[in-house]
């Protein structure tokens, strides 16, 4: 069988009549085929080659799940407790999954219900629309599957005591996984969350991810969002995440890669009302064969909004980090401030950054600034710590770590913050 | 304990040491001076290590061993330290972090136990009031942000941490208001035995008030033209470098 074949035949087996969101997903499907995956001749896909990852070999569709204790496991240290969504092989499962937080505060239940309750209308309205923004068919892929998706709510005015921690298990026991999390996000007036996600590969295969995230916030909303990728090299990772402030709110997103075969991550700060303010912070640290690529979009649509982004890279072996900062200001968003930083390191002599700034500009009274460097550690600074007796590998830490910080520095959870750390340290060889 | 036999050495193809001899025994200090750009802390530079400086010959034995042979961190835990002229500012590494790696990857070394964090803290208590330096300053990113004085100053207090058996200190008395001057002067003496030595780079007489030296050099044009004892500093402060120029180019011709 080929691709496209398992991709039909899972796809048929999983839509279902009856779903509120069938007309969303048949829709997606001919997207997907009438685009296809995205090529290097697409414009966005340039340096990032993902067809060949999909392969004759590729196993979609459900599977059976893990234990409980398998899933305990691998629980943030910390938040062993605290509100969690469990995805295997990108599908949503209600009852390995947790709810800390009151009734009153948190809802999570699956995409398809909250397309048929009071949840209905919001799910109709908000759903796919990162897709404006990524009309290729790795996007339109994800939307056909959407049935096996979760929906979540943060009430009006409530802020979560603990975040919510999506986890993502993909089962490559068997060979070549395909999973394709869906998650739709609302928060309501004056509501605060934090959502981290982790991804775990359960078994020795390759897994291949693809995940589209879209979240909504209201009125005066807080959201800090914290994608940590850790999940080893033999795994591939296509991934949106789509934040839009549907009014005035602070959205705040660190996305932190420390592995992987080919990982692209989209990342959309979609600013729709006036006075918004967005952060996006990145941090990958290559090693091997690893190519990430970070794209990030800002659309400033409304005047007022505030945005910063800092993504640093520090490139070892033969590893590739790509960044391309979009920063869109429409005619009427005038006073707006964008900011926006790449900074990279290249360790491995077989190591390579690939940075691009494209701004697009179409109100006058704007500041905007962006900026990106490619270097070497600094000389200087790696003698001097060599020269009071810390080895050239520790020196190399030691420094490499103080470029992490301002990112992980970003991570306002102490226990999301202490785990990215120790992921950090350890990648880094850090002994004495 | 050092031995410096006819080192050259250059950077980017400029020959800046041009046959340095020097002779360092345990319990001795040794001043160099000489006028700017003479090359003085490109010995010191030659002798810890420093990449960029190749040497094109001559040797040095330190304690025994080959230390050209040594890389920089191999040469520090052998005992060798050098207070730069110009400390460097490294943003995101804590200065107590930073210490605590230095000290215990040198007990490593020497094979003793890393020191666990009551013994860490109270050495650190212990040298902190001997060089009168704040917590407040160690607490902070590595340098960053600290005035020159603080500079100079937390380079002597690491040196009083790892306690090295030869102390290379490049223009520490620069920078420093009188005070700091006498604190950092007293610091050393402190450090002073019979077993470990100093090699001091300065420009000025003032600061030999306070740390006497048993041997004075001058450094001229990437060579030691006169040596001599302290008395030989003084003649400096007094006349200027020009009579010793004017002596070189003299037995040159
Ligand atoms: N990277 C370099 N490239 C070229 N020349 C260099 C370089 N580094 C140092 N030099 C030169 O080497 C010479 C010696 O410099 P050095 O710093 O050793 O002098 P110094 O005696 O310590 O002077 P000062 O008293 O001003 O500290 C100077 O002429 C300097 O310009
Ligand atoms: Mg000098």
């Amino acid at each position: 069988m080929d691709v496209k074949t398992i991709l039909q035949d899972t796809f048929t087996a999983s839509s279902s009549a009856h779903s509120g969101l069938s007309a969303f997903q048949q829709e997606s499907w001919t997207n997907f085929s009438n685009w296809g995956l995205p090529a290097l001749k697409h414009e966005e896909w340039r340096y990032t080659r993902i067809r060949n990852l999909f392969t004759d070999k590729l196993i979609a569709g459900q599977h059976q799940l893990p234990t409980k204790e398998t899933i305990s496991s691998y629980m943030l240290p910390g938040l062993e407790s605290s509100n969690s969504i469990i995805f295997v092989n990108g599908y949503f499962v209600p009852e390995l999954s947790h709810i800390q937080d009151d009734e009153s505060s948190l809802i999570i239940k699956s995409l398809d219900t909250a397309s048929k309750d009071e949840d209905a209308p919001f799910v109709k309205q908000n759903l796919g629309h990162s897709a404006r923004y990524h009309t290729d068919g790795i996007n339109a892929l994800n939307g056909a599957f959407a049935a096996g998706g979760v929906y979540m709510r943060v009430k009006k005015g409530k802020s979560l005591t603990a975040p919510v921690a999506i986890y993502h298990f993909s089962d490559s026991s068997n060979g070549l996984r395909f999973s394709q999390p869906r998650v739709l996000v609302n928060i309501e007036a004056g509501a605060q969350a934090t959502v981290v996600e982790h991804y775990i590969n359960l078994g020795s295969g390759d897994t291949l991810t693809n995940e589209v995230l879209e979240i909504c916030t209201s009125q005066d909303a807080v959201l800090y969002y914290i994608k940590i990728q850790d999940e080893g090299n033999a795994s591939s990772h296509t991934g949106t995440t789509h934040i839009r402030q549907l009014a005035k709110s602070l959205t705040h997103a660190v996305t932190i890669t420390l592995s992987g075969k080919v990982v692209r991550n989209n990342l959309n700060m979609v600013m729709e009302a006036e006075h918004g303010e967005s952060h996006m912070y990145g941090l990958y640290l290559l090693e091997g064969e690893t190519l990430a690529d970070n794209h990030t979009i800002v659309d400033n649509a409304m005047p007022h909004c505030y945005s910063n982004e800092l993504y640093k890279g520090i490139m070892d072996g033969h590893s590739t980090g790509v960044f391309n900062g979009k920063i869109f200001v429409r005619k009427d968003a005038q006073k707006t401030n964008a900011y926006q930083s790449n900074k990279n390191i290249l360790i491995g002599s077989n190591s390579a950054a690939n940075t691009k700034p494209q701004l697009e500009i179409f109100a006058d009274d704007v500041k905007c600034s962006h900026g990106c460097t490619i270097g070497k550690l600094d000389e200087d600074a790696l003698f001097y710590l060599r020269a009071r007796g810390i080895s050239i590998e520790n020196a190399q830490a030691l420094l490499l770590h103080a470029f992490a910080m301002d990112i992980l520095d970003q991570i306002k959870d102490e226990h999301v913050r202490a785990f990215a750390d120790q992921l950090i340290s350890k990648r880094l060889l850090f002994t004495i | 304990m050092l031995k410096i036999e006819n080192l050259q050495a250059r950077i980017e193809e400029k020959e800046i040491l041009k046959g340095i001899n020097l002779e360092i025994k345990p319990g001795e200090v040794h001043a160099i001076m000489g006028p700017n750009g003479s090359g003085k802390s490109t010995l010191a530079s030659v002798l810890a290590g420093r990449e960029a400086y190749e040497v094109t010959g001559g040797s040095v034995d330190f304690l025994g061993k080959d230390l050209l042979e040594l890389s920089p961190e191999d040469r520090a835990k052998e005992g060798l330290f050098l207070a730069f002229q110009y400390p460097v500012e490294i943003p995101g590494v804590s200065t107590t972090n930073f210490i605590k790696t230095a000290v215990n990857e040198k007990r490593k070394y020497q094979g003793l136990d890393p020191l666990d964090a009551a013994q860490f803290l109270r050495t650190m208590k212990e040298k902190m009031k001997l060089v009168q330096i704040d917590q407040s300053l160690l607490s902070r990113s590595l340098n960053e942000g600290f005035s020159g004085g603080e500079k100079k100053r937390n380079e002597i207090f690491q040196m009083a941490m790892l306690e090295p058996k030869l102390a290379i200190l490049d223009e520490t008395d620069s920078g420093l208001d009188i005070d700091a001057l006498r604190i950092v002067a007293n610091g050393v003496n402190e450090l002073r035995s019979a077993n470990n030595a100093f090699l001091v780079v300065t420009h000025y007489q003032r600061l030999l008030d306070y740390i006497v030296p048993d041997f004075v050099h001058v450094l001229y044009n990437g060579r030691i033209v006169r040596s001599g004892t302290k008395e030989l500093a003084l003649e400096l402060e007094e006349k200027g470098y020009d009579f010793i120029k004017a002596e070189v180019e003299k037995e040159t011709v």
